[in-house]
């Protein structure tokens, strides 16, 4: 009978402890067993990405659409490249769609934000978003003020 | 002055001796596989390692969690950045706190156990008895609570993470009024499943195989004498909780080194 306690509560532990990691993964990590998981990636270049992060999101009117997946750096035209992983399979998102980077509240992280456009042509796997609009970079922004003062 | 020397020389040779005979016996428990036979000693050992740490681990994860929880709320909500609190309650909890602190809690509960038991066993010559019974000690006492200790930790600590965040949850949603939505949003928009958890497990596997080795070891290399035992037992809880910080550490660094 003793016994029978021990193997009754030794199982009950090892489920809970089954079930705790299967709350991490599931509910903490946010992973979506039944999620459409097909994604297609776009590369856009900017003048200066300013902290920009890999993983950081990617949204359209502040909804998260996709993460920044790789950024690089040209270095014959002194530009970052960055790739966007973007949820669905393309052909949704107009040709001249722009994108620039924002940062969220005063000290959050950067992200990416996307400005639809109207062409009829659509964006698929591979392409480049051409507009594009780089991160405010405090100092820059100093700077000018400062020139425009000084010469008015 | 040469006697000094031959102290200290004699002294790294009984370190370096112990070393080696700690990596035998460990070899030596795990080369018996468990047989069938064995499976009722280890469900016995996990009750005894994991089911009976379990208390202990649930009340300091609850109050670690809060406690966590309530010093990221007042710094954080100093710029209005209250949603973070889960994140980073999260990410501390997963990739260090939760490993490292079950680790700590095991050693001194369920480590401590180990080395007493055996260590009285062998006090009492019941080892020796057992070898001329030809009952291998190794077989029969050592392997099940190895095993019962790499099973045990990973899924104390899964439990210590789950409690900490419910617990921090509480505190920074319930009591100081924060929003849940952020909380579970900015969570499961940072967690990675590998990242943060896998390596979380990893590590806990690591600290369950040095933390029951030292116990083990300590227990069965202990001097039969009634000091002999609480010297082995102190050691066990000093050593292995030295260990899991260090190699904490060098986990941290080697997983997280470049910080991306």
């Amino acid at each position: 009978m003793r016994m029978r306690t021990v193997e009754i509560s030794t199982g009950a532990f090892v489920l809970a402890g089954t079930l705790a990691l299967i709350f991490l993964a599931v509910r903490v990590s946010g992973v979506n067993l039944a999620a459409d998981r097909s994604s297609y990636t776009v590369t856009a270049r900017f003048d200066d990405v300013a902290g920009l992060q890999t993983r950081a999101k990617v949204s359209i009117a502040g909804v998260t659409v996709g993460r920044v997946a790789a950024i690089d750096v040209d270095l014959e035209y002194g530009e970052a490249i960055v790739s966007m992983e973007l949820k669905g399979s393309g052909g949704v998102l107009s040709m001249d769609t722009g994108a620039q980077i924002l940062t969220e509240g005063i000290l959050g992280a950067r992200y990416i934000n996307l400005l639809p456009g109207a062409d009829e042509e659509t964006l698929s796997d591979g392409d480049e978003i051409e507009q594009t609009q780089g991160a405010m970079v405090l100092e820059n922004l100093i700077g000018d003020l400062v020139t425009r003062l000084g010469a008015s | 002055m040469i006697r000094f020397l031959r102290g200290v020389g004699s002294r790294s040779l009984d370190r370096l001796a112990g070393v080696g005979r700690a990596t035998l016996v460990f070899a030596a428990a795990l080369w018996r596989l468990p047989r069938p036979a064995d499976v009722p000693l280890i469900i016995k050992q996990i009750y005894q390692v994991g089911v009976l740490s379990l208390v202990i681990v649930v009340l300091s994860a609850f109050c670690i969690g809060a406690v966590l929880a309530l010093q990221f709320h007042t710094q954080l909500a100093k710029f209005g950045a209250q949603d973070a609190v889960g994140v980073g309650l999260a990410l501390v909890l997963l990739r260090e706190l939760g490993p490292v602190v079950t680790a700590l809690l095991f050693a001194g509960r369920a480590g401590s156990a180990i080395t007493a038991e055996i260590g009285l066993m062998k006090t009492t010559e019941q080892l020796s008895s057992m070898e001329m019974m030809g009952v291998d000690p190794l077989q029969r006492i050592v392997a099940p609570r190895l095993w019962a200790g790499f099973v045990s930790l990973p899924l104390l600590t899964a439990i210590f993470n789950v409690v900490a965040i419910y617990g921090g949850m509480i505190v920074a949603v319930e009591w100081m009024g924060g929003d849940p939505g952020g909380f579970w949003s900015g969570i499961q928009a940072e967690v990675e499943i590998w990242d943060d958890i896998g390596k979380g497990v990893v590590k806990s596997v690591v600290f369950a195989v040095v933390i029951t080795w030292i116990a083990v070891f300590q227990g069965y290399d202990t001097e039969p004498t009634p000091e002999g035992i609480g010297l082995a037992t102190t050691r066990t809880v000093v050593v292995s909780s030295v260990m899991v910080l260090a190699i904490d550490f060098l986990l941290t660094l080697s997983m997280y080194g470049d910080f991306k």
